[in-house]
């Protein structure tokens, strides 16, 4: 320390006082995050890298290129004008007859989203070159299989050579590449996933609109009332939170279906008639009723812990003043209270667009929601880059929504009872 | 709450109409979940409320769908014994505990980090922290499915334990946060000061101040374990079957009224676990001092 000057404080040490401060801030904020570090590493390795790998596959397409090689080198150099080279038709040729069963059975279904045909195309072709001993190869070839003279074909792998696809972030809002790898718009009947999206979206607002109509009232209310009469008021609350999400869904089961309480009350009182029951399980009705009760303490708690901070005085000032009862609540406590309207509403969407599980369960064809269709792509169809794509646009939208509550809220703030 | 007697007719009419459409929500969350105990302890293999039942007449009411549940049940003369139920609720207690444990262990010390006035980036790490709860369980469920699979962890226990530890520290890391904010750090001051070492200052002093937190937060943690399906769905085995998972099942397939009895058995246990909850959180405020609610 020969740099000191004279006029600074020094320690007992004989160390300036600002040095020595930042050197145990420095020791603190170590400290600090040594505490932090378990968790984060745990959370990156369980929950954080298995997300950014699933989100991997969305772009991943090298898996056919290890499958082949050497066609994928040379077809490059084909000038997609005309049928390619014996030499090409030679590579594929020993690729396919010497390639394993279950590589190219693999590879295949990713040829069929490129080219539907391809996969028939090769199984019948593995089990026929073998009778094959010479050349040339190119006219056995199409002898086989009059496909593998059609150009569409051929075309077709040009989409696959780059290791990398934006080929399933296409098919997730309803585009395609075709055989010249340009963007083109799905066929008719399979368009599904922007009327999906479109859904989510339509039920995830509609969700938060009913969540904030019943949500709203009961906030007020509990953070007006007396401590004794809310507390108990607060356990309505609270017991939906804390009772498992499927006990809730049988619930509803219960009281929807055709020969459910709330029918039966209806047909009980004679306001419909027997044979007139309303349809209210397995559709999208479903699907809003019982995620707005699911989600109803999301919106409530926000709003409470915000109203609670509203002094009583504001609108006592208001009506002394002369305002009715409405206009004053419009123009005092409704200014007032919309940290909480933004947190409850951010809350509830950010929740209600990935919903799962009800859905699924309640709402029948008409009432699934853009999960249920990554559920579907991951446990049925095994597309798992299309489910990767689907999933990772919807964590871009949660993401953005996430961090706009963050500015909005802070995070930290987030309040359970 | 008595209205003031200047009150005008109109006032009144809008405050009871208000009144009443608070009593129709809080009906509309809580209904639902009553509404299925009475049904369990019906003789009808639907869900359904049968005149009979209505009349209460004994042979409607049974308690034939509990014996079911745990594993005793008899078609004609012969005994079935079907443990599926009972399987999984021993599944759903292992898994349930160890999650519970390694979330409050890791999030309780994560939160002490956090709430120190030098922690860096602490909006990003809470951030990060927090995920697990936002991202929706589906997303949650296939990237895990993918990457455990890579690494041998899936159709294990220590996999699912490991999945539902990450989805429940944010509940401990929250509630202990909120219970470390206001801390008086003057206590841990004053014990150092009085020769007690780190480890002994956290046990002897922290601990008992933010226990109340930590339990809650715990709470919150095995709840979720508890409750979650889609996880245990995908990173699980098909022998790995679970109280939920089994309901699940229950309701895509057979829709047994065995369902409704382990329903109310856990309307029961988060009965419980709230009013644990709560009278834990009325401490804790009393404890540092903070005023009660309202």
């Amino acid at each position: 320390m020969n740099d000191v000057t004279a006029g600074s404080i020094l320690t007992t040490d004989g160390i300036p006082l600002k040095v020595s401060l930042q050197k145990s801030e420095r020791r603190n904020k170590i400290r600090a995050f040594l505490l932090v570090l378990p968790l984060l590493v745990f959370i990156l390795v369980t929950f954080l890298i298995p997300i950014g790998d699933m989100l991997f596959r969305s772009v991943d397409d090298s898996y056919i290129n290890t499958v082949f090689p050497k066609t994928f080198e040379k077809y490059k150099k084909w000038d997609r004008q005309g049928l390619p080279s014996e030499e090409l038709y030679k590579t594929m040729f020993f690729e396919v007859k010497e390639g394993s069963g279950f590589s190219i059975g693999k590879a295949t279904t990713r040829m069929n989203y490129a080219k539907s045909g391809w996969k028939s195309l090769l199984k019948k072709s593995k089990r026929k070159f073998k009778k094959i001993e010479e050349g040339p190869y190119k006219e056995q070839m199409i002898a086989i299989d009059k496909r593998w003279g059609d150009i569409e074909y051929w075309k077709a792998i040009g989409v696959m050579v780059d290791p990398r696809t934006a080929g399933y972030y296409l098919n997730a809002v309803d585009l395609k590449y075709n055989v010249d790898k340009e963007v083109v718009r799905q066929k008719e009947n399979r368009r599904i996933y922007n009327h999906t999206w479109f859904k989510t979206f339509k039920v995830s607002v509609l969700v938060m609109v009913f969540c904030l109509m019943l949500g709203y009232p009961i906030a007020y209310l509990l953070s007006t009332l007396p401590l004794k009469y809310s507390n108990l008021l607060m356990i309505c609350v609270l017991l939906p939170f804390w009772t498992s999400l499927l006990v809730r869904t049988v619930a509803w089961m219960v009281m929807l279906q055709q020969k459910g309480v709330f029918n039966n009350l209806l047909v009980m009182a004679h306001i419909i008639a027997d044979e007139n029951r309303f349809k209210l399980m397995y559709n999208e009705t479903a699907t809003i009723i019982v995620m707005t009760q699911i989600l109803l303490p999301f919106m409530v708690l926000p709003l409470y812990s915000v109203m609670k901070t509203i002094s009583p005085n504001y609108m006592r000032a208001a009506l002394n003043l002369g305002a009715s009862p409405l206009h004053a609540f419009w123009k005092v406590y409704m200014p007032n209270s919309v940290p909480g309207i933004s947190a409850g509403c951010m809350l509830v969407f950010i929740l209600a667009i990935g919903y799962y599980i009800t859905p699924e369960l309640v709402g029948g064809k008409d009432g699934q929601m853009i999960g249920n269709w990554i559920a579907y792509h991951l446990k049925t169809t095994l597309n798992w880059g299309l489910c990767a794509a689907l999933g990772a646009i919807l964590l871009g939208v949660m993401t953005a929504l996430y961090w706009v509550y963050n500015k909005l809220v802070g995070i930290e703030n987030i309040k359970l009872g | 709450m008595a209205l003031p007697a200047y009150t005008t007719t109109g006032q009144r009419i809008g405050w009871y109409s208000f009144l009443f459409y608070c009593g129709l929500v809080f009906f509309f969350l809580i209904a639902p979940i009553f509404i299925i105990l009475p049904l369990s302890f019906s003789a009808s293999p639907f869900f359904e409320f049968t005149r009979e039942f209505m009349n209460l007449e004994p042979e409607a009411w049974s308690l034939r769908w509990y014996r079911q549940m745990v594993g005793i049940s008899s078609i004609g003369d012969t005994t079935v014994v079907t443990d599926k139920w009972m399987l999984g609720t021993r599944n759903s207690f292992i898994i349930g505990i160890a999650a519970t444990f390694l979330a409050t262990a890791l999030g309780t010390v994560a939160a002490l980090g956090l709430s120190r006035p030098h922690m860096p980036f602490k909006g990003t790490i809470m951030a990060i922290l927090i995920s697990p709860m936002i991202v929706p369980l589906i997303i949650t469920a296939a990237g895990m499915f993918f990457f455990y699979s890579k690494v041998g962890l899936t159709h294990s226990y220590l996999g699912l334990i490991l999945a539902h530890t990450a989805l429940g520290t944010p509940f401990v890391v929250i509630t202990v946060t909120a219970t470390l904010t206001g801390f008086d750090t003057n206590l841990i001051r004053a014990s150092q000061s009085l020769g007690a070492d780190t480890m002994r200052t956290f046990f002897k002093v922290i601990m008992p101040l933010i226990l109340p937190g930590v339990i809650s937060g715990g709470l919150f943690a095995f709840i979720t374990s508890f409750d979650e399906v889609v996880v245990v769905m995908f990173v699980g085995s098909v022998e790995q079957i679970t109280i939920p998972k089994q309901m699940w099942a229950g309701l895509r397939q057979e829709t047994s009224p065995v369902i409704l009895c382990m329903a109310t058995c856990l309307v029961a246990l988060s009965i419980a676990l709230l009013t644990t909850v709560e009278l834990l959180r009325r401490r804790s405020e009393r404890l540092r001092g903070i005023k009660l609610r309202n």
